[in-house]
């Protein structure tokens, strides 16, 4: 064991001992970061949860004026980019340079993608002036008292969709400085810690997506008709 | 009442329950406090270092020590949960002979109004000896309607009624507080409740110039409304028949059945299309924003008041009637 | 005297000079310093906060300052004192300062992010202070619904904001702390050889980890409410304001643990080391700070008893609040059992230990009477629960950061502070404490409200009592600030063990060297061995 002050490198910092442990702290802290970050949504979906149980009506309503198909679409995107995603930890694994790039920029296209289609629908909202705390707000086929129910309903998707995106932009941001990496030939075989991280940290708001999903857009949506 | 004081006084049949339970936890926590203390101090001198060379004995975990010192304290605890939820419970409960009061709070005031019509502002004149039940309603912000004499203690949220209650024991003057903070002139949010012999409330009920009791208000405000073009006395109109309604149970549409107390009165006149009576249509608009949280406190009286009352004989209006059941305080949101 | 081996030898101290190398450092020992200067920065505001309180309060008319600044100094006083000095506090400072030494690490696993922290707890400070000096916020530090949305004027989102900032200053101390106890122990050093404070810490960052991200998004929803006018709590809408009480005291209670256990961390170490004895019931009390972490989390509705929740809810947060009472006993018993046939010394440290103890157990059975469903509906939102909470915070985790404090400064200094000083301030502080907060409890019961500018004219008497002992705790609060500071070039110079402990951090030099241990340490012993060190001591003196 070095013991004075070793010299520093990019995959072994001074305070580890070995490669191995240095890649068990990251993947570790990592996790537990995820772990923070699904106390964070929580506190969302039990927000979600209380109100869609307290106003059901209102909420299959509001949830059936969502665009299905676009929401599906978008779903098969983020999928996509985390497939491509694994590739890129695969490749990285196998010590594929020029791989490793191909397949973060795909995932940062699908991103891309995803994050597009979703301003497109944030848009759509502004048109049918489905944005809460407007004084123009209107969902059809909710009487006057339920407007304030259908404004929750929407307050929720946009304050669940929003720290999605912007959690989707952090992540793109982490693909950008990855991409710049490892065209500089920073990962190998060894040393793929930061990729693998960040796969984690991407399939993770994945993840978060495959429940807004469902739970804002599909739940209930057959009672309307 | 300026004089310094070490203990509130007891001026409820609440606050004795509450005192008794204190003095419980009060003897358990001087004991422990004690223990703690002394043993600390005794061990502390007993066992102070006398020379520099000194090594204690090694003492290994004591097993019986750490589960008695777990499972006294734990079945103390348990006294502690059983006796205060029992308060709880008996102070959740309004007795059903109890007068009614209604509070509004709004910054920095509480209003206040009796059934027989009084109207009172930062004061609330009640009788000894007779329950009173106070449903509360705030019009801004959270408030919490506190009176130390009585050891009650029961926040007013926006949006729903809250209810408490409580017999007076003694009478006199004491502290009215609003005890959750409500904005810049939170302490000033205070007032009065005097508490007076039963013949004194009498003869201060009918003295004063009164409008008329929150039930004949309520009434013009129906009227003025217009609600009794389809809340008839018969069964011709558009709405349920509200004569007789009071504590019942009411069947809805698509099954289920609520029972017709205050918060649902509120819910149906503020969102009418939350719970829709079996066998009539949701055509009734919200009055959302037309009336002001006291129109709608005299509405409700208004409603309560058409019974069932002794001597009016039961009204048929299609609903079974059912035995009466206290409602819980607290209130869940009214507007589920 | 510096002796002139104790300049030559080089420490995490000397070691590089210059302001970048301290405002870009990675040593965790320098980034403690840091946080050191930062909170007592930052307590002394809040201090100042309480004393205008206390003075105000003197008088029952309100003739210091106006309704509005008087609420605005209650709600900095909390947000400053919670937010930027207690939760970091013995984490930050002494959690970073020796976590990884008593463990026998080089370092936190990620020094980075242990720096950024810091920057993040000060960026966070300053959006908060920002919004002191640009008008203040009044709506409490609690920030309840709608008021913090809808009707006050104060500087609302700055506030908060500052919050949230600092929020991922704890999160990500907390999982740096997490992830060095799980990869970076020494040879040897396995969990149940980790002395307690580290086990104290690991419980303290798994509250951490878990509860401030929701605060952290009931802020963001705030934020939104108050911004976008987004409607989730807003009764108008049908939204339920008690909903943000619920997520705000999902994370605000444990937060409470957050700021007593690392305090009870410190107390065994101080306890054990002053007596010479092993902790009493080792694995009780490690196993007591995970359990109170864990079930901390389970009793935040005991906020809302009279909040108007359901009646079952009422009965079952309070049932829970009690199961949270047995670990705290069971540690309490544990310490005073470590003190019989012990071998009991009364330097500084012990002192705060031996008044945490105390302290600490008025404030936990006070809370066995507001965990009581009948006496809270009676106590809650009055001085009673003032008292109760300052019992913990102050007398339980201000002790215990002073304790540590004291116990840990010739290892980080290098020097000593003067003993007969710091003795006097242990007692000073102990008395000036009860002095103003026991006559508090007796307000409560009265019916004293919180929050309170006016009061009536009967309660006069105690609170003047509370300003006067309040006076005597700014004094003792003021004496170690003065003698510490004092001691840097004054003190004595610190031997290696000066308490005769066993910890890690008492085999390297004081102050210790860059990467903390001149050879990994092999661990061999079971904590707090003193027979093994005392046999050492031997072979080698």
């Amino acid at each position: 064991m070095a013991d004075h002050a070793p010299t520093e490198t990019f995959a072994l910092r001074v305070q580890f001992d070995t490669e191995a442990q240095q890649k068990d702290a990251s993947t570790l802290g990592m996790w537990i970061f995820l772990v923070t970050e699904i106390m964070f949504f929580g506190g969302l979906f039990a927000v979600y949860t209380v109100y869609r149980s307290w106003y059901p009506d209102v909420f299959a309503i509001a949830s059936s004026s969502l665009n299905e198909i676009i929401g599906a679409l978008n779903t098969g995107v983020l999928l996509l980019s985390s497939f491509t995603m694994v590739m890129a930890v695969r490749a990285s694994q196998l010590g594929q340079q020029k791989m490793i790039v191909i397949f973060l920029i795909l995932t940062l296209l699908f991103g891309g993608i995803f994050l597009g289609v979703k301003a497109y629908e944030w848009n759509q909202k502004f048109e049918e002036h489905h944005i809460p705390g407007q004084a123009a707000f209107h969902l059809d086929g909710v009487l006057p008292e339920g407007q304030g129910h259908a404004q929750l309903f929407f307050s929720i998707y946009f304050a669940m969709t929003g720290l999605h995106a912007l959690h989707m932009v952090i992540g793109v941001g982490i693909l950008l400085t990855l991409i710049v990496q490892a065209r500089k030939g920073r990962f190998s075989a060894s040393y793929y810690t930061p990729v693998d991280v960040a796969g984690l940290y991407w399939h993770f708001v994945d993840i978060i997506w495959i429940f807004l999903f469902p739970l804002l857009y599909l739940i209930d949506r057959h009672l309307v008709k | 009442m300026d004089r310094f004081q070490l203990f509130p006084v007891q001026a409820s049949t609440l606050a004795p329950e509450v005192d008794h339970l204190l003095y419980f936890l009060l003897a358990v926590a001087v004991f422990f406090t004690l223990l703690i203390f002394g043993a600390i101090f005794y061990f502390a001198i007993r066992y102070r270092r006398r020379s520099e060379n000194e090594l204690p004995h090694v003492q290994h975990t004591g097993y019986t020590l750490e589960i008695l010192w777990s499972v006294i304290p734990f079945g103390l605890t348990m006294v502690m949960f059983t006796w205060g939820a029992s308060i709880y419970f008996t102070a959740s409960k309004p007795p059903n002979n109890a007068i009614q009061i209604y509070a509004v709070g709004k910054q920095w005031m509480w209003k206040l109004e009796h059934a027989e019509g009084q109207r009172e502002i930062n004061e609330l004149h009640i009788p000894i000896g007779t329950p009173v039940r106070l449903t509360m309603a705030s019009e801004d912000v959270i408030h919490s309607f506190f009176v130390p004499a009585f050891r009650t203690k029961q926040d007013v949220v926006p949006g729903r009624y809250s209810t408490t209650w409580f017999t007076a024991t003694k009478p006199g003057k004491y502290h009215l507080f609003c005890a959750e903070y409500c904005g810049t002139n939170h302490s000033g949010m205070i007032g009065w409740v005097y508490v007076m012999e039963p013949m004194d409330y009498q003869n201060w009920l009918s003295g004063g110039a009164v409008e008329g009791s929150m039930a004949e208000s309520g009434k013009k405000l129906f009227e003025q409304l217009a609600c009794n073009n389809c809340h008839k006395d018969d069964n011709s109109g558009r709405g349920p028949v509200l004569v007789g309604l009071f504590g019942k149970q009411v069947q809805l549409v698509g099954g289920g059945s609520v029972k017709a107390d205050e918060a649902y009165f509120r819910e149906s006149i503020l969102q009418p299309q939350a719970k829709i009576v079996y066998g009539f249509e949701p055509v009734m608009p919200t009055f959302q924003g037309l009336v002001t949280e006291e129109q709608l406190v005299q509405l409700v009286e208004y409603v309560k008041s058409l019974g069932p009352k002794p001597g009016t004989g039961p009204v048929d209006n299609g609903q079974k009637p059912v035995p009466e059941k206290s409602s819980t305080a607290g209130s869940t949101p009214a507007n589920r | 005297m510096i002796t002139a081996a104790a300049q030559e030898r080089e420490n995490y101290l000397n070691a590089s000079h210059g302001l970048k190398s301290w405002f870009l450092t990675k040593d965790h020992k320098r980034i403690g310093l840091l946080y050191l200067a930062t909170i007592t920065l930052f307590f002394f505001i809040g201090g100042a906060f309480a004393t205008l309180i206390r003075v105000e309060l003197l008088t029952p008319q309100g003739n210091l300052v106006s309704s509005e600044t008087y609420n605005k100094l209650f709600t900095m006083h909390g947000v400053m004192m919670i937010f930027f000095f207690l939760i970091p506090s013995i984490p930050a400072v002494l959690g970073n300062f020796f976590l990884p030494i008593m463990i026998g690490a080089r370092d936190l696993a990620f020094p980075k992010l242990n720096l950024l922290s810091w920057y993040l707890l000060v960026v966070g400070g300053m959006f908060s202070l920002y919004a002191m000096l640009a008008g203040g916020v009044d709506t409490g530090w609690t920030f309840y619904t709608p008021y913090s949305t809808t009707y006050s004027n104060g500087y609302v989102i700055a506030t908060a904001l500052g919050i949230f900032i600092a929020g991922f200053s704890s999160i990500l101390t907390g999982l740096n702390f997490i992830v060095t106890i799980h990869r970076m122990r020494a040879p040897g050093m396995t969990w149940f050889r980790m002395p307690l404070f580290v086990w104290a810490h690991y419980a303290t960052s798994l509250i951490q980890v878990l509860g401030t991200p929701v605060l952290a998004v009931t802020i963001v929803l705030l934020f939104l409410e108050r911004v976008f006018h987004l409607g989730i709590f807003d009764p108008a809408r049908g939204g339920d304001p008690v909903l943000f009480q619920h997520l705000f005291w999902f994370y605000s209670h444990p937060a409470v643990y957050i700021m007593v256990l690392p305090a009870m961390g410190v107390v065994s170490e101080v306890i054990s080391t002053f007596s010479r004895k092993a902790i009493f019931g080792y694995g009780f009390v490690a196993f007591s700070s995970v359990s109170i972490a864990v079930l901390g989390f389970l009793v935040w509705g005991h906020h809302l008893f009279v909040s108007g929740q359901s009646l079952f809810a009422g009965m079952v947060f309070s049932f829970l609040s009690y199961f949270v009472a047995i670990p705290s006993a069971i540690k309490v018993f544990n310490w005073t059992a470590t003190l019989y046939k012990g071998s009991i010394s009364f330097q500084t440290p012990m002192l705060y230990a031996l008044g945490f103890i105390g302290l600490f157990t008025m404030g936990g059975l006070t809370g066995l009477f507001v965990a009581a469903l009948g006496i809270d509906m009676h106590v809650t939102d009055t001085y009673f629960v003032v008292a109760h909470f300052h019992y913990i915070m102050v007398g339980g985790a201000i002790m215990g950061y002073m304790s540590g404090l004291h116990y840990w400064w010739p290892k980080m200094t290098g020097r000593m502070y003067p003993e007969a000083w710091a003795r006097l301030s242990a007692l000073v502080i102990f008395l000036g404490f009860n002095l103003t907060f026991f006559p508090q409890f007796i307000l409560g019961y009265l019916g004293m409200p919180r929050r309170y500018h006016l009061y009536p004219p009967e309660f006069q008497v105690l609170n003047v009592l509370s300003t006067a002992g309040a006076s005597v705790l700014a004094v003792g609060y003021l004496m170690p600030m003065i003698y510490f500071i004092w001691s840097l070039r004054y003190g004595k110079v610190a031997p290696v063990n000066p308490w005769g402990a066993t910890g890690l951090e008492w085999k390297t030099s004081s102050p210790p060297p860059v990467h903390n241990f001149d050879e990994t340490p092999v661990v061999t012993h079971d904590a707090y061995d003193y027979a093994s060190l005392m046999a050492e001591e031997v072979e080698v003196g």
